[in-house]
Parts: C-alpha cells; sequence; structure tokens
C-alpha cells in the first residue's frame, strides 16, 4: 500500500484563519515572551549602570585583588587579614563546601536510619523515630541552628574550665580541640587501610564466587573488620609505630596546637545533619512503602528472611522512587547552610557580606554568592542524575 | 507418573492439617473453627463466595496471615511464632498469587533463581538448569532473558508458578491463580496446574474455575461466612450438594 499525500486527489484539509491557527499563535507568543524578557532585562541592567555612574561607584571585580583586612575564624586553608578578597572569599566557599559535604553524609546515614525505624514493628522503636521526624522537620532550621549554638556555648565551660581531656580531646564552649598526628609516619596507617579495603573487595567478590559455584553463604562482616584491624596495625607498625601526636594545650586566652572543631560549625553541622535527615527520613519511608506488600509476601513466601526480602526484592525498587527527592533535600542543606551567617560561622555568605560591607561592591558580591550556589547546586544535581540513570531500574 | 514429591516426604502424616482455626481481623470473626486434613498428594479446591475467608485460610498455611487460635501443621511442624520454624515451613510451601508478585526489577530466569540460590543453597549454574527445566514445563523456556514486564499476564503466572516449583516444594497454594487474567490465558495456567497435579503435587487451590476442580480435584471444599460449609469428593459435591447455601451458590455459578 502507498501513502496518499492527497494533493493530486484535493484531498488537503481545508485551512483555519491564520490568527486562529495554534501554530501561528504559538510563535507569535512566543516572539511577545522574548522581546518582554529582553525589555526587562535591558531596563534593569541600564538603570542600575546608570545609578552607579551617577553615585560614583567603580563596577567591575577589581577590588578583589585589594587587601581584605579582616580575620576569619576558620578554615580550610591559610589566610590572614592581610590577604586579598578573593583569598576571603575562597576560605568561605571551601567553608561552605565543608559543611555541605560532611552534612550531606551524615544526613543520609541518619535519615536512613531513621526512616527504616520508623518503620520498624518494634513499637518503641517506632514512635522514637516519629518523634524525632515529627519535631525537627517542623521547627524552623533557624531556631534549631540557634538552639544547637546555645546549647554548645551555654552548656559548655569556658575554654579555660574545658572538660577533658576525653582521649586527648577537650571539650569546651569554643569547640572540640582533638590531639593531631604529627609525624609522617601516620601515613603507614592511611596505606594499611587503602590495602584492607582492597582486600575487603577481594573478599566479597570471592564470597560471591563461593556463593554462585557451591551456594554455601559465607560471613563478609566479619572477616572484613578483621582485615581492617590487622592491616591498619601492620600499615602502623610499617610507619615505625609513632605514637607522638600534637595535642591542644590552653596556653593564655586559647588552645595552642593539635585541631579544633569550632562551635559555630559544630551547631551549623548539627542542625543542618538533623533538620535534613527528618526530611530524608520521610522519603526512605515514602519509598520503601511504595513497594508493593505483595512483594513481601512473594519473596517471604520463597522463605527468604526479612533482610534478604530488603536487599534483593524492597531496596532496589524503593531507591528509584528515593533518589530524586533526596537530592532535593541535598540541594536544601547546601543552600540552608547560607544560615550560618546566623551563627557566625565564615561561609561564603558571611565572608561575601563583610566584603560588600567593606567594598561597597554589592551587586558584584551578591552576583558571587549567586554563582557560586548555583554551580554547588547543579553540580549535585548532575551527580544525583548520573547515579540515577545509573541504578535505574529496568524493566522492560 | 512417578510420585516423587510423596516419596521424598519422610513424614506419613497429613501434609496439612487446620484443627480448630479461629482468626479475627479486629472485630471481625474471619475464620470460624475450621478443620482440614490435606493428605500428601490430596488435590483439595476450596470455592466460596468473595469474602468467605477462603483466601485468608490459605494464606494462614505459609503464614502470610497469622492465625489466634487453634492448631495448624505443615507437614508435621506446628506454625508458631518462631521464626525459624515459618522459615522452615515456607521452604517446603510455593504460593502462587492472584496478582503474580513476579519480581519486577529482575529477568524471568533471576526471578527463578534467587530463592534456590539464596534458601535451598543450590550452586548458581545448577539453580539456573533447574530454572531452565521448570520453563519447559510451563511452555515458555524463551522468555528466560525477559523482564516480566515484558510478558503477558498468562505468562507471567506460568513464571510464578515456575518460580515456586524452583524451590522444590512439598505443598502448592494457590490463591485464585486465573482471577486477574483474560479468558484467553486461563487456559494456559490451568493446563500447567493439570500437569502439576497429574505428577502428584499436594494442592490446595482457591478458585472458581469448576472445571478444573472437576478434572483434579479430590476434595471440594466450600466456605462461606469464615466456615467451611460442606467438604466433599468432586462428584457429590456437584452432583448432590447438601447444603441450602452450597446449592445457591453452583445454582449462581454454573448457570451460565
Amino acid at each position: 500500500m502507498t501513502i496518499n499525500t492527497g494533493e493530486s486527489e484535493g484531498l488537503q484539509p481545508a485551512k483555519a484563519v491564520f490568527y486562529n491557527d495554534p501554530k501561528v499563535r504559538a510563535i507569535f507568543w512566543q516572539i511577545v515572551a522574548v522581546g518582554g524578557v529582553i525589555a526587562v532585562f535591558w531596563f534593569l541592567i541600564h538603570n542600575t549602570m546608570v545609578n552607579l555612574e551617577r553615585q560614583n561607584i567603580a563596577s567591575g571585580f577589581s577590588f578583589l585583588d585589594l587587601e581584605a583586612g579582616f580575620a576569619i575564624g576558620e578554615g580550610l586553608v591559610p589566610y590572614s587579614a592581610a590577604n586579598s578578597y578573593w583569598r576571603a572569599i575562597l576560605v568561605g566557599l571551601l567553608n561552605t563546601i565543608k559543611v555541605a559535604v560532611i552534612g550531606i553524609v551524615f544526613a543520609t546515614i541518619i535519615g536512613t536510619v531513621v526512616g527504616v525505624m520508623r518503620l520498624s514493628p518494634n513499637w518503641l522503636i517506632a514512635r522514637l523515630a516519629t518523634v524525632y521526624i515529627e519535631t525537627l522537620r517542623n521547627v524552623p532550621l533557624l531556631l534549631q541552628l540557634f538552639f544547637w549554638y546555645a546549647m554548645i556555648v551555654e552548656v559548655l565551660p569556658r575554654a579555660k574550665e574545658a572538660y577533658g581531656p576525653f582521649l586527648g580531646v577537650y571539650l569546651s564552649n569554643r569547640g572540640f580541640n582533638m590531639p593531631l598526628p604529627d609525624t609522617w609516619g601516620y601515613l603507614g596507617l592511611l596505606g594499611g587501610f587503602l590495602v584492607a579495603l582492597i582486600a575487603v573487595i577481594w573478599l566479597y567478590r570471592r564470597n560471591k564466587k563461593i556463593h554462585d559455584e557451591t551456594g554455601e553463604i559465607k560471613n563478609t562482616l566479619g572477616p572484613s573488620m578483621l582485615i581492617f584491624a590487622v592491616g591498619m596495625m601492620i600499615g602502623w607498625l610499617a610507619g615505625g609505630a609513632p605514637t607522638s601526636l600534637d595535642s591542644p594545650e590552653f596556653k593564655g586566652f586559647s588552645f595552642k596546637g593539635g585541631g579544633e572543631v569550632t562551635s559555630e560549625f559544630l551547631a551549623l553541622w548539627l542542625g543542618l545533619t538533623l533538620y535534613t535527615a527528618s526530611f530524608i527520613a520521610e522519603i526512605v519511608r515514602s519509598g520503601i512503602l511504595a513497594v508493593s506488600k505483595g512483594q513481601w509476601e512473594a519473596a517471604g513466601s520463597l522463605g527468604l528472611k526479612r533482610g534478604q526480602i530488603l536487599r534483593f526484592i524492597v531496596l532496589p525498587q524503593a531507591l528509584r522512587v528515593i533518589i530524586p527527592p533526596t537530592t532535593s533535600q541535598y540541594l536544601n542543606l547546601t543552600k540552608n547552610s547560607s544560615l550560618a551567617v546566623a551563627i557566625g560561622y565564615p561561609d561564603i555568605v558571611g565572608v561575601t557580606n563583610t566584603t560588600i560591607n567593606q567594598s561597597g561592591q554589592a551587586i558584584e558580591g551578591i552576583a558571587i554568592i549567586m554563582s557560586v550556589y548555583l554551580t554547588l547546586s547543579l553540580s549535585i544535581s548532575l551527580f544525583m542524575n548520573w547515579y540515577n540513570t545509573k541504578i535505574a531500574l529496568v524493566e522492560r | 507418573m512417578a510420585n516423587a514429591q510423596e516419596a521424598a516426604a519422610p513424614n506419613l502424616g497429613p501434609a496439612v492439617e487446620l484443627r480448630h482455626l479461629h482468626k479475627w481481623y479486629g472485630e471481625f470473626h474471619v475464620l470460624k473453627d475450621i478443620n482440614l486434613t490435606v493428605r500428601h498428594g490430596e488435590r483439595v479446591v476450596v470455592c466460596g463466595p468473595s469474602g468467605s475467608g477462603k483466601s485468608t485460610m490459605i494464606r494462614c498455611i505459609n503464614r502470610l496471615e497469622e492465625h489466634q487460635r487453634g492448631h495448624l501443621f505443615v507437614d508435621g511442624l506446628e506454625l508458631t511464632n518462631d521464626l525459624k520454624q515459618i522459615e522452615a515451613i515456607r521452604k517446603e510451601v510455593g504460593m502462587v498469587f492472584q496478582h503474580f508478585n513476579l519480581f519486577p526489577h529482575m529477568t524471568v530466569l533471576e526471578n527463578l533463581i534467587l530463592g534456590p540460590t539464596w534458601v535451598r543453597k543450590v550452586p548458581r549454574g545448577e539453580a539456573i538448569e533447574t530454572a531452565m527445566m521448570y520453563l519447559e514445563r510451563v511452555k515458555i523456556p524463551e522468555q528466560a532473558q525477559k523482564y516480566p514486564g515484558q510478558l503477558s499476564g498468562g505468562q507471567q503466572q506460568r513464571v510464578a508458578i515456575a518460580r515456586s516449583l524452583c524451590m522444590k516444594p512439598k505443598i502448592m497454594l494457590f490463591d485464585e491463580p486465573t482471577s486477574a487474567l483474560d479468558p484467553e490465558m486461563i487456559k494456559e495456567v490451568l493446563d500447567v496446574m493439570v500437569e502439576l497435579a497429574e505428577e502428584g503435587m499436594t494442592m490446595v487451590c482457591v478458585t472458581h474455575e469448576m472445571g478444573f476442580a472437576r478434572t483434579v480435584g479430590d476434595t471440594m471444599v466450600f466456605m462461606d461466612e469464615g466456615e467451611i460449609v460442606e467438604m466433599e469428593a468432586p462428584e457429590e459435591f456437584f452432583s448432590n450438594p447438601k447444603n441450602e447455601r452450597t446449592k445457591l451458590f453452583l445454582s449462581q455459578i454454573l448457570s451460565h
């Protein structure tokens, strides 16, 4: 059969009047919309330029090379008040990334555990999880940050009378001060850990192979722990068995030496983690509930244990539901970290705010903050979307 | 055909025994004093109006539902709260569901070998061999690498039957296996079940397929309002039902 275009036989459908044709209308409205957007932006930018010129404010990013002149409480890279603004902003950016990354890791762990707990048949465990979730997610995050900061600052003693040392760690209202390794010999410990990790992966593969070949199910958890312990022990000995530590000591007005976790970081990290975990817990719970009861029953009637049913049947199907909303929570946590400014943690917003106050470059400063969050958020989204497609279920 | 299933059973007592079984959903008394004995190799067909408790009863047999009073023995073991005991019994009891409940994220073959490799601890190669053998028997070996979503309802149900058989169960439970199927697919599933019955499998089957019941059933059980109203051999049950409720039910179901 050939397809007849209808042209030769006069079968063309009758044409509508052009202004009633949906295609023509669509093009018209698109032109109007684009024109409108351009007009609004031109108006905003032009006005701003004219106003800045009138007030004699220089625009551009050249101020970033000037000396910052303010101190920052903590940072991952060396910084002093004599450094430039861009160095200060870099310190703020790294602080933001630090609290976001550590927050995301812990929020995921706590959220998953609490979400599973809320589904537990054990009355007490389920209720505890419910109370946790309902309290934490129904109180504004800013209040929670104030709460944790107040708890640390008010409840713990001054640095001079710090609690401890517990295994070398001092607790005070300035945060935690802990000993750090001070010789390269400790790298042996790290090396041992990495070797053990490879050994554990090998063990896991070997056990899977044994299971495939003989059906025997070998315990992986116990031997893995043993391998880690022995591996790190040998690495430590190979590094010359170092025992010396750079311990914090109270001198004058503050602790000298060792590592410090500030009370600002602790409060922000606790607040962000616990708050976001309560949302992730609900996502995990809904993901597990989204797997139909029939799947549990079918797997159960094959004689599989509860843990096996979760591992083989329920979690693979639940993850598909869990990952997209969890990505949103990661983004929220990252953006919520800007509330750091309320408790004095020097994140990108705090540092850039100071920069704006000193230099007067508000537009540039805000542009920097916005592009930083945009970049961070898009990176997280891209990574999570990649992960999502990787574990997406093939069903047909 | 050789009765391999029965020969392998060390227990010479009944395959399934329900003694004065009671169950409540809250206030609602679903099962009222159920007494039923299924011999090894016996085929029991359970029928009755919807809501009569027939599904609940067979779901009790592998503990998908918990009974609250009475005793339930499967292959000589009593079903209690003991998890080990429940797992041991579920290994020996296969179950086929109305809605198939295949695992959608696994291929047909993976569906079939999951139980054998992780519960029976059979080597993977051997599990695959057995799985292919059962897929041949349900006549869809060519679908092994497909996902359940790619199969028709009848094919999915046959995979579900094969999945249960791969565990080499002593007893098979069927919970309305053909009610969710289009009419033209019912036969292909019933054919598989008839074949299974001919091989001597012990079966408890909730179904409204009266033709099937007549061909393979040893015992007909009629339930209504949570009670076993009548229990007879099929010839007697269909030609000469004693109870008024049975007569009414049969007249409704056989009228067309």
